[in-house]
C-alpha cells in the first residue's frame, strides 16, 4: 500500500511540473490533427507539411515582424478530445483554429461563432458552410462535397463526350460526408440526362465486392465517380481491378487520391489510369517547396520524409499558406499584430489570386463565399505518378448555389 | 468520530435511512460541494472548466451504465446508440416544434428509454456475450436508422443545429455556464443513482446479477427489472446525449458511435463495476488521462526528441500510455479505481496501525 501511495504521489507530481507556463506575444494559430484515428494517414502527412509552412515564414522573419505559432493538438479523431484542443487552443490565444474532421467541425460551429474565431475545414464538412452569411465563421476555403460532385460530372462529361443516355454509378462511404454530394449529383443527373445509381459502402468500408461486381457487370457503368475515406480508396481500386473495370473511367473525390492510397492498392502499375480530384496542386515542382527544402539545407538537415507524398503534404501546406495569408491581411491593417479572430476572419474574407505558384488554386474568398470558388484539379495515374489532366475548373455553379442557398432556408 | 464507525447505534429511522451514516462522510460530501459550487468555477480557467465539463457528461453516462452492467449485471455494447436516440429526439422536438430546453430533455431520456428497453428484450433470454452481441446489432441498428432516415436526422448530413440551452430567461453559453448547469445533472444523476440502488428496485437489480434464478424464485420479476434496468440505464444515456446535443449545440451522429458504447464501458470498468463513486472516478480517469499525458509529453518529450519527432511521437505514445496505465491500475486492482480509493481510505482510518 505504502509503495502505491508513493507512485500515487509521484503520478501528482509530474502532472503539476507538466502543466505549461507562460503566454507569448506570437500570433498563435490552433491546428488540429489526426496522426493516429481513423484517418491517420492524412494527418501524419498533412501536419508536418503544415508545421514546414509556418516554420518557413518564422524563418524570413515572420508576418510584419511578428513570428508565429501553430499549436497542434491531436484528438484521435475523437469529438470531445476535439472540444479539449479547441478550448486549449482559445486558451492560448489561437486566432484562428484549422479544424480537422467533419464530425468536428459539425460540433464547433456554434461555439466558434460565439467566440468569433474563424475556423477551417479544407475539403471536408458541411458544404452548406460556404454560405458565409450563416455560417460567418467556418471557412471551408477548397472546393466542398458539392462542388467537387459538380466538377467529377463535368470531368465525366468531358471523357464521355456528352452525358445525354450515359450509365453513372456513384460508389460512396456510407456516412453523412460520402452522402452529402447525392443531391447535387441528382439534380445535375435531370439537368444533363444522364443515367445515376448510388452504391452504398457500409463502415469500415473495407468490402465493396459487391458493389464493384453490380458496377461493373449489372449495371455496367460508363463511368464511376467515387468518394469514400480511409482505407476504402485502395480497396475499391483492387476491386475494380479484380472485376476488369477499366480504372481511367474511374475518378476519385479527394480523399481518395492520396499517394498512400494507390501504394496500399497494390503500387502504381496497378492503378493506372485511374483518376483523382485534387483541392492543392500535387508534385515536388512549386517554388514553395524548393524554398523548404532550401531552408532544411541551411539547417544541415535532410528534408523530411514526409514531402514525398506529396498529395497529403501539399495540402498541408496550402492550409498553412490560406492562414497565413489571412494573417497577413489582418496584419497589413492592424500593424501592432495584436490580432482578435474577428481580424483574422476579415483578413480570410480578403484572399484573392493568391496562388504560391500554383500549389494554391486562385480562390477569391468573400464574405458570402466562403468556398473560394470550389476550384479543383484532375489528376490521372500515369508512369508511377500523378500527371495533371486538367487546369484549376469548377463547373454548375449555379446547380451547387441553389443547393447552399435551400439549405440556408431550412433552418 | 472516528470511533462512533463501531456498532450499530441508530435510535431512529431517520439515522437508520442516511445516504452518509457517518459525520465524516458527510463533511466530505458537503466539502466537495463547497468546492464544486463555490471554488472550482470562480478560480480555474475556463478550459479547465471545458475539462470538468466533458468529465460531467461522461459521469452522466458512465452512472446509467453502471446501474445496468455493474448493479444488474446486463451487458450492454448499445449505449452510444441511446444516447443518440436521446440527442436526436431532443433535437427534433427543440427544432421542429420549439420546445423549450426543459421539455426536450425528459423527452430525450424517455425516448432513449423506452427504444433501451426494446433492445433489451434478449437479455430475458441471453446473458454476457451472447447479450453483449445483442446489444451491439442494436447499436449497429439505430445508427443505421438515424443515419439513413432523413425523417429523424434532418437531412444527409445527419446533423441537426440546436440553439443554446435558455433556463429562466437565461441563456446559457460560455463554458462558465456549462458548468453550473451540466454539475446539477451530475448532482442529480450522483443522488438518483444511489438512492436507486438502495430501494426496492436496486436491491432486485443486485438480486438479478448475483444469481436470476434465485432471485426469480425469491420473487423478483425478471422480466419486468431486467427491463426496467435497461430502461433506466438507457433513461441516463439519453439524457447524457440530450446535454451532449447542448453543449455542443449540434446533434450528430458520429459523435455517438461504437467507439463510445466501448469508451462508456472502459470508464466503469476501470472505475469499478457496481459503485457510484467508481462511475466517476471511471468517467474522470478516461477523459483526463489523455490530456495529462499529453502535457507530461509536451513537458518532457523535448528532452530527449526533435520538435518535428515529437509531434509524431505524442499522439501514440500517449495512445500506449493510455492503454498501459489501463492495464496498470487493473492488475494493481481489478475491482476498479473505487475498490482502490476504499483501501487507501481504509488504511488511513486505522493509521498508524496496520489494522
Amino acid at each position: 500500500m505504502r509503495r502505491f501511495l508513493a507512485f500515487l504521489a509521484g503520478l501528482v507530481l509530474v502532472a503539476g511540473l507538466a502543466l505549461p507556463a507562460g503566454a507569448n506575444h506570437e500570433i498563435v494559430i490552433g491546428l488540429q490533427c489526426d496522426r493516429t484515428g481513423a484517418t491517420q494517414t492524412v494527418g501524419v502527412k498533412l501536419c508536418p507539411g503544415y508545421h514546414d509552412y509556418i516554420q518557413l515564414v518564422n524563418s524570413k522573419g515572420g508576418v510584419g515582424g511578428h513570428k508565429l505559432k501553430a499549436i497542434e493538438i491531436d484528438h484521435e479523431y475523437k469529438v470531445p478530445q476535439g472540444m479539449e484542443a479547441y478550448e486549449r487552443h482559445k486558451k492560448e490565444g489561437a486566432v484562428v483554429i484549422g479544424v480537422y474532421g467533419t464530425p468536428h467541425i459539425y460540433a464547433l460551429a456554434q461555439k466558434l461563432t460565439e467566440d468569433r474565431i474563424p475556423g477551417t475545414s479544407p475539403g471536408f464538412g458541411s458544404a452548406a458552410a460556404a454560405d458565409g452569411v450563416r455560417y460567418p465563421y467556418i471557412f471551408p476555403i477548397a472546393a466542398t462535397y458539392w462542388s467537387q460532385g459538380a466538377a467529377a460530372v463535368d470531368f465525366v462529361k468531358k471523357q464521355l463526350g456528352g452525358l445525354k443516355g450515359k450509365k453513372l454509378a456513384y460508389l460512396f462511404f456510407d456516412n453523412p460526408a460520402g452522402r452529402e454530394p447525392i443531391g447535387v449529383l441528382e439534380d445535375l443527373s435531370a439537368k444533363e440526362g444522364f443515367q445515376l445509381k448510388t452504391f452504398a459502402v457500409p463502415p469500415p468500408g473495407v468490402e465493396m465486392g459487391a458493389q464493384v461486381l453490380d458496377i461493373a457487370q449489372r449495371y455496367r457503368a460508363d463511368f464511376v465517380i467515387a468518394h469514400l475515406f480511409g482505407r476504402s480508396p485502395s480497396v475499391s481500386i483492387k476491386e475494380l481491378k479484380r472485376v476488369g473495370y477499366p480504372l481511367r473511367k474511374v475518378v476519385s473525390f479527394v480523399w481518395g487520391s492520396a499517394e498512400a492510397d494507390i501504394e496500399a492498392a497494390g503500387g502504381w502499375a496497378v492503378a493506372e489510369g485511374y483518376n483523382v480530384m485534387q483541392f492543392a496542386g500535387v508534385g515536388t515542382d512549386f517554388p514553395v517547396l524548393n524554398e523548404i527544402r532550401e531552408m532544411y539545407k541551411k539547417e544541415g538537415k535532410e528534408p523530411p520524409a514526409e514531402m514525398a507524398s506529396t498529395v497529403y503534404y501539399n495540402r498541408g501546406v496550402l492550409l498553412a499558406a490560406l492562414h497565413v495569408e489571412a494573417i497577413r491581411n489582418a496584419v497589413k491593417a492592424k500593424p501592432d499584430g495584436k490580432l482578435t479572430g474577428d481580424d483574422v476572419k476579415k483578413g480570410f474574407e480578403q484572399i484573392s489570386g493568391f496562388t504560391l505558384g500554383g500549389l494554391v488554386p486562385p480562390l477569391k474568398i468573400t464574405s458570402t463565399d466562403h468556398e473560394g470558388g470550389g476550384l479543383v484539379q484532375i489528376y490521372q495515374v500515369k508512369g508511377g505518378k500523378f500527371e495533371k489532366e486538367t487546369e484549376w475548373f469548377s463547373a454548375y455553379g449555379d446547380v451547387v448555389q441553389k443547393h447552399i442557398k435551400d439549405a440556408g432556408k431550412k433552418s | 468520530m472516528i470511533h462512533r464507525e463501531c456498532g450499530v447505534l441508530k435510535t431512529s429511522y431517520e439515522a437508520d435511512m442516511a445516504l452518509y451514516p457517518l459525520p465524516i462522510a458527510r463533511w466530505t460530501v458537503g466539502a466537495i460541494a463547497v468546492l464544486m459550487f463555490g471554488v472550482v468555477p470562480f478560480t480555474l480557467h475556463e478550459y479547465y472548466l471545458s475539462i470538468v465539463n466533458l468529465v460531467s457528461i461522461a459521469a452522466i453516462g458512465a452512472l446509467g451504465l453502471n446501474i445496468l452492467v455493474g448493479y444488474t449485471g446486463q451487458i450492454s455494447v448499445g449505449h452510444g446508440a441511446f444516447m443518440s436516440v436521446g440527442a436526436y429526439t431532443a433535437a427534433n422536438f427543440a427544432v421542429r416544434l420549439d420546445w423549450p430546453f426543459w421539455a426536450a430533455l425528459p423527452i430525450g431520456g424517455l425516448m432513449a428509454a423506452a427504444v433501451g428497453a426494446v433492445v433489451g428484450i434478449p437479455s430475458l433470454r441471453i446473458k454476457g456475450l451472447y447479450l453483449a452481441i445483442a446489444t451491439l446489432a442494436g447499436q449497429l441498428i439505430i445508427e443505421w436508422t438515424i443515419n439513413h432516415v432523413t425523417f429523424i436526422s434532418g437531412g444527409v448530413q445527419a446533423s441537426i443545429e440546436v440553439p443554446r440551452p435558455e433556463l429562466f430567461g437565461l441563456r446559457i453559453t460560455s463554458q462558465h455556464q456549462m458548468y453550473f448547469f451540466l454539475l446539477a445533472f451530475v448532482v442529480l444523476a450522483t443522488v438518483g443513482t444511489l438512492n436507486l440502488v438502495r430501494s426496492r428496485v436496486g436491491r432486485a437489480f443486485i438480486a438479478i446479477r448475483d444469481h436470476d434464478i434465485a432471485a426469480e424464485i425469491i420473487g423478483i420479476n425478471i422480466f419486468r427489472y431486467k427491463l426496467l434496468a435497461f430502461a433506466i440505464s438507457s433513461f441516463y444515456a439519453g439524457v447524457t446525449g440530450v446535454l451532449y446535443t447542448y453543449y455542443l449545440g449540434v446533434a450528430n451522429y458520429e459523435q455517438f458511435q461504437i467507439n463510445v458504447s466501448i469508451d462508456y464501458l472502459a470508464m466503469i470498468i476501470i472505475g469499478g463495476l457496481g459503485s457510484v463513486l467508481g462511475s466517476i472516478f471511471g468517467a474522470i480517469f478516461v477523459t483526463l488521462l489523455p490530456i495529462v499525458i499529453r502535457y507530461a509529453m509536451e513537458a518532457f518529450g523535448g528532452l530527449l526528441f526533435s520538435e518535428a519527432a515529437v509531434r509524431n511521437i505524442i499522439p501514440n505514445l500517449r495512445l500506449i500510455l493510455f492503454g498501459g496505465l489501463i492495464i496498470v491500475f487493473l492488475v494493481v486492482e481489478p475491482e476498479g479505481l473505487n475498490r482502490l480509493w476504499r483501501n487507501i481510505r481504509s488504511y488511513f482510518r486505522v493509521w498508524p496501525f496496520a489494522y
